[in-house]
């Protein structure tokens, strides 16, 4: 290898240390969600999901779930029914190829309206905490500063449930490290995630929580409406979390009204030809 | 093989974070960065993006009211920002990506305060977010 100069030695070194200060973005890749194991990974707990579990930055899935990004990528294509397409032309949002300008998206979470299920695993899926309990498994997010309950005793959905933002969950035990979620009953107004993918009444939301080894826990979730796609769809497919230790802090995330109307009118309404600031 | 290895590091250059990707870059001209020297008059940490208001004159001497976002608080706090990151009268200089309409509105890229700390607005993929 022929020697370099100083300079050019020098600036390379600069340019490394900016790029690999930062890991490639991983946020629209779909391939291969699960990190390789660490071989000496302690084992994994028996019916044990609970604790802090941080999905770093690729829980936040700007261009929708990091297994079906709205990317315009013939794999990331959605089976969606006549209805479903209809009903997804109806929702303009903020992010992905059918993205519309600040001031024009009318995507719900952006005013503050609840994210609800799917989409609180779907789109800003930050530090998740979760506690277990002899009737119900809770789980609290980080973005909005919300909680679920997950019922553990053996009882079935409703059969005609009020409609809920979070929807009605249920969960089993189905092997000693797989913890699997039901949700129905998720109210209509809400988005199955950030590219507006739509969803009806109908919808069950399936999650797969799997402690692979004592530090870490994967998350898979399946999108099932026959109202709106013509079959199920893989949205999650084993997103990583690490475990943090039991005195982490976790920070506030929270959609204020009043914080959104001054953003939007500083910056989100200027950056789209609205009004002036 | 020294213009190889100068071409493999600039194209690896290239594969780095889009900062706040996870709100959409519609309105933004990312092929443009702007750098202002300024004077802080706002610094508002709230969701769900912060955002910094400057002044800082044009080519002509005209002063120019600048506002420009980053991301929200926690990714913020994990580039080393905080909400006494500034305070009105600070002399900063800014580099962000325009808006597409002409509006002096912007998203940061970097943020260099008066004693030459650099406050990077790209968003780092680390697995943790404690406060300090």
């Amino acid at each position: 290898m022929a020697k370099l100069s100083v300079s050019v030695a020098a600036a390379m070194a600069i340019v490394a240390a900016v790029t690999f200060s930062f890991p490639a973005n991983s946020q629209t890749s779909a391939t291969d969600q699960s990190a390789p194991k660490d071989e000496k990974a302690a084992p994994a707990p028996r019916h044990d999901i609970s604790g802090t579990w941080d999905p770093g930055n690729d829980g936040i899935q700007p261009l929708g779930p990091r297994a079906m990004p709205e990317d315009g990528k013939p794999e990331h294509q959605i089976p969606y029914t006549p209805l479903g397409l209809e009903t997804l032309n109806t929702h303009r949002p903020s992010n992905g190829t059918r993205s519309v300008l600040p001031g024009d998206t009318n995507d719900p979470v952006v005013y503050c309206d609840p994210q609800g299920m799917p989409r609180e695993d779907l789109y800003e899926l930050r530090t998740t905490q979760i506690f277990q309990t002899p009737l119900k498994v809770v789980i609290l997010y980080q973005f909005g500063k919300l909680w679920r309950a997950v019922w553990t005793d053996g009882r079935d959905l409703p059969k005609d449930p009020e409609p809920r933002w979070y929807g009605y969950s249920i969960g089993k035990w189905v092997d000693d490290y797989t913890f699997v979620v039901q949700t129905s009953g998720i109210d209509e107004r809400t988005w199955v995630d950030r590219a507006g993918r739509p969803h009806s009444g109908d919808l069950i939301v399936e999650e797969r929580f799997h402690r692979a080894d004592r530090d870490h826990l994967e998350l898979s979730v399946t999108i099932n409406d026959p109202k709106m796609y013509t079959k199920p769809w893989v949205a999650l497919d084993k997103l990583r979390f690490k475990l943090e230790p039991p005195d982490f802090d976790v920070r506030e995330m929270i959609c204020s009204p009043s914080e959104f109307a001054e953003y939007n009118k500083i910056i989100g309404m200027p950056a789209s030809g609205k009004e002036p600031q | 093989m020294k213009n190889k290895l100068i071409a493999i590091f600039l194209g690896l250059s290239l594969v780095s974070v889009p900062l706040a990707a996870h709100h959409g870059n519609a309105a933004y001209d990312t092929s443009k960065t702007i750098t202002v020297k300024a004077t802080v008059t706002e610094w508002f940490w709230a969701n769900p993006h912060c955002f910094l208001r400057l002044d800082a004159k044009d080519d002509k001497g005209n002063v120019v009211h600048w506002s420009i976002e980053a991301s929200n608080p926690s990714d913020m706090v994990n580039l080393g920002w905080s909400k006494q990151s500034f305070k009105p009268g600070d002399e900063v200089t800014a580099s962000f990506n325009p808006v597409k309409n002409g509006a002096p509105v912007g998203r940061i890229q970097q943020v260099v305060l008066a004693d030459g700390q650099v406050l990077s607005g790209r968003v780092v993929f680390k697995a943790t977010d404690s406060n300090p």
